[in-house]
């Protein structure tokens, strides 16, 4: 199996990501969406690290990929602050419904 | 005695200053405290009081030092009281007037004049228009009026001896226009606006005239003072070979046209029988004091400067109006139309006295008509008062019984008038005809002139003595005939085709204590005390004996000697015919006898032809008048001068102004608007320009950001996922658009 599979899982990943982004009607989801878009790019970070242009053995794109897990958890913990916080405000959590940056 | 009859400058130009400032106080006084003052007529009249003591004090004085044979010159710039009107210390100012006083026996003896029948005039009115509506203005006015004709007659020189006659022009105005601003008496009203209009406008034409005179001696002479201009007169005579030159005539009748104007002379002479339209005291101060003798005094000031040519014109002016006055004056029945006419009459034979070399005559006769006519005056409003403001002598009649005092001064007056032996009347009129006499005899002087003069004078004497005695045939004899029913006096006037005023619309105004039950006539005990009293003043000086005494003095203070300085008065000497001046000459002694016959003859025909026809032969009159027809009907109607006056000169003037109204309005007024509309039609271009580009473009910018505004607002939903969406989308599209370049 070469990159091109790799990079394949990591193009459907990021792309169903960023159909939940769009399309549903739930801030949780939403955030579910950025965490896949997340795992997409640690996909590529992993997988150009074994197949790309580096040395054998060099640990650069794995680093990477731990950093963004631990930075994705930072990101769900204040995320689900944020989200808390719209449901106090806006009796909901429909991102529609949050639509104060029109102001 | 005789140190107190010295003229002294130092304090009588003082005297002569206040003289001139208080009526002029008086004025400002009544126009602005009228309803202030309780009684601001009583200050007015005691005012005129002063002013006519002070008169006869300076008289007096100038009397005793011309019968003590001195020359009576006194200027007040001699002793440096003067007033520089565009003065300049400059060597040779291009115009430098200075105004001071001039007082000689000439100014003397008509301030005194002026100063006591003004005097009488104001007492009379206290009690003649007490009631009116205008009473404190009317005072006012009177007063200014008399300030005009003092100033006129104290003025050093010509110019302002012309802005004083000016005064008194509108002040007549005034006067005369009285009863204009009362609108309840329609006759009245209509015929004081009318009549005074009339009276303004024509002295205007001879203040034109007098006008233009002044600057032809200004232009000249480079002087106005009447002392300058009588030196320079003589200088530039001698100059010319003593011949007058040319322009001069010309100038002397300019100077003639003002005298003509103010005193009524044919053909200007319309104004003063329409000026009794205002009230009666007015008329005594318009035919005796004021106004008309200002004319004639302007001639006695001027005379010097008059060439023989000027004065031929004067006499037969003079002449003829003297003769055609008279004839008018027989044929009026308006009591104070026929006194009108009379002053008209005896205005002619003062011009013609001037006229005919004769200018001390001239000036004598004013000094006694003024007293006279201002007595007739008063003595007709008395009776005008007493019979409630009728002023037809049809209507009258009878009223010796019930105006005594009114008819005793009356008769004295009108003997006086008539020239009747030793009444004031005689002396001066005498004189004029010895003039005439002494003209005829000079025939290289005024040859056919004077023949002429000596034949109007004459018969306008008797005329005179004739309508005057008819006057008071008519009034104060016969029956009382006031009580005549309406329909028969209508039928009168109406068999006249005249009009005349509606006899039963009172006076105006001057009636306002109307309330006595009945209608006879009377006079009134409790106005004795200021109106009868000021009759009484001015007849005593026409009776004999006091005649003969003013005879005497005014004399010896007005001769050829005395009313200019020396060496001008031997230079008049050469004009004038022989025997005018020098009272020893055998041209002297002929003339006087033969004037003294004719005067004498002239005056008992027309009193003894009026007594035969108005109180022997009553019924002769209306068949003389009858047999006359069209000759009585001419004189009547005033030789419809007046008809040719409007026909002539006021409807071509009327026309004129429609055509230049036409023109003003259609041409000039056309022209203008012709812009204005232009000028409209750019400023619309202008501003729809305005709206259409300059604002539209600037709206335009705002159109177009609004529309952008309203254009992008719709892409700020605020909602987070379409954010993403545009984000994902235009990343999608960059990529597309790399891929594909």
């Amino acid at each position: 199996m070469g990159l091109g599979a790799y990079v394949a899982v990591s193009a459907a990943l990021f792309g169903l990501g960023i159909v939940t982004i769009i399309s549903r009607r739930n801030i949780i989801y939403i955030l579910m969406g950025i965490e896949m878009i997340l795992n997409a790019a640690n996909i590529n970070f992993v997988a150009f690290n074994r197949f790309g242009l580096t040395e054998a053995g060099s640990l650069e794109g794995k680093m990477f990929a731990v950093f963004t897990i631990i930075l994705a958890a930072a990101e769900a913990a204040v995320a689900l602050a944020i989200v808390l916080n719209v449901f106090h405000l806006f009796d909901s959590i429909k991102p529609s419904e949050a639509d104060l940056l029109r102001e | 005695m005789l140190g107190l009859l010295e003229f002294d400058p130092s304090i009588d130009f003082k005297l002569l200053l206040a003289v001139l400032l208080i009526p002029l106080i008086g004025y400002v006084l009544q126009i602005f405290l009228r309803d202030k003052l309780p009684r601001g007529d009583w200050i007015l009249t005691g005012g005129m009081g002063i002013v006519a003591l002070i008169t006869v004090f300076l008289a007096a004085k100038a009397i005793a030092a011309t019968t003590a044979g001195e020359e009576f010159f006194h200027a007040s710039s001699d002793v440096g009281m003067q007033f520089g009107w565009f003065y300049s210390d400059l060597e040779t100012p291009a115009v430098n007037v200075i105004a001071g006083i001039l007082y000689d026996p000439l100014g003397a003896i008509m301030l005194a004049v002026v100063g006591v029948v003004s005097f009488c005039v104001h007492l009379f009115s206290q009690g003649y228009m007490r009631g009116d509506k205008r009473y404190a203005i009317f005072f006012a006015n009177l007063s200014l009026f008399t300030f005009a004709m003092l100033g006129l007659v104290l003025s050093d020189n010509i110019l302002f001896l012309f802005i004083f006659w000016e005064i008194m022009g509108l002040m007549s105005y005034l006067l005369i226009g009285h009863f204009g601003h009362d609108p309840s008496q329609p006759f009245f009203h209509r015929w004081a606006t009318w009549a005074s209009k009339k009276a303004f406008l024509t002295t205007r034409v001879g203040d034109c005239c007098l006008f233009i005179g002044i600057f032809m001696f200004w232009d000249q002479f480079q002087t106005l003072s009447f002392t300058g201009l009588w030196e320079a007169g003589r200088a530039a005579v001698e100059a010319n070979g003593g011949e007058f030159p040319a322009w001069m005539t010309t100038a002397g009748l300019f100077v003639f046209g003002g005298t003509v104007g103010k005193s009524a002379q044919f053909p200007l002479h319309i104004w003063l029988p329409d000026a009794m339209a205002g009230p009666t005291p007015v008329s005594a101060m318009i035919h005796a004091a004021t106004m008309v003798a200002a004319g004639v005094f302007l001639l006695g000031r001027m005379f010097p400067l008059l060439s023989p040519e000027v004065l031929t014109v004067v006499a037969l002016t003079g002449s003829f109006t003297a003769l055609f006055a008279a004839t008018i004056g027989m044929t009026a029945f308006d009591l104070k139309a026929v006194l009108a006419w009379s002053t008209v009459s005896q205005l002619g034979f003062m011009v013609a006295a001037v006229g005919l070399g004769h200018v001390t005559a001239g000036m004598y006769h004013m000094v006694t008509h003024a007293f006279f006519k201002g007595c007739l005056f008063l003595a007709a409003g008395s009776v005008i008062h007493g019979c409630h403001h009728v002023q037809d002598m049809r209507l009258m009649g009878g009223l010796r019984r019930k105006l005594p005092v009114t008819y005793i001064c009356m008769l004295v007056c009108t003997l006086a008038i008539a020239g009747f032996p030793l009444f004031s009347g005689f002396y001066s009129k005498d004189q004029i005809l010895l003039a005439g006499w002494a003209s005829v005899g000079d025939i290289d002087h005024f040859g056919g002139t004077a023949l002429f003069a000596l034949i109007a004078l004459p018969v306008a004497a008797m005329m005179t003595a004739f309508y005057m005695l008819r006057l008071i045939f008519i009034t104060f004899h016969g029956e009382y005939r006031g009580n005549m029913q309406e329909h028969m006096y209508s039928e009168m006037i109406a068999s006249e085709g005249v009009e005349g005023p509606d006899p039963n619309e009172h006076g105006p105004g001057e009636h306002g204590d109307d309330s006595h039950a009945t209608h006879e006539p009377h006079e009134d005990p409790f106005r004795k005390n200021s109106m009868t009293q000021a009759l009484v003043i001015l007849a005593v000086m026409a009776v004999p004996g006091v005649a003969w005494v003013v005879h005497t003095w005014v004399g010896g203070l007005i001769s050829i000697h005395t009313l200019y300085p020396s060496g001008i008065a031997d230079w008049i000497g050469a004009k004038v015919p022989e025997g005018i001046f020098d009272p020893d000459s055998h041209m002297a002694h002929v003339a006087h006898g033969r004037a003294l016959y004719l005067s004498l003859f002239v005056a008992c025909t027309g009193i003894l032809g009026a007594f035969y026809l108005y109180v022997m032969r009553r019924d002769l009159p209306a068949k003389i008048t009858a047999g006359l027809g069209i000759l009585y009907t001419t004189c009547r109607r005033r030789y419809y001068i007046d008809e040719i006056a409007t026909a002539c000169v006021i409807n071509p003037c009327v026309k004129l102004a429609v055509i230049l109204k036409w023109i003003d309005e259609k041409i000039v007024d056309g022209l203008v608007l012709l812009v204005g509309r232009v000028n409209k039609l750019a400023g619309f271009l202008s501003a729809w320009f305005d709206r259409m580009f300059v604002d539209g473009a600037v709206n335009a910018v705002a159109h177009v950001s609004q529309a952008f505004g309203a254009a992008f607002r719709l892409l700020q939903t605020g909602r987070i996922q379409q954010y993403a969406t545009f984000a994902v989308g235009g990343g999608l599209l960059t990529a597309a658009w790399l891929i594909l370049s």
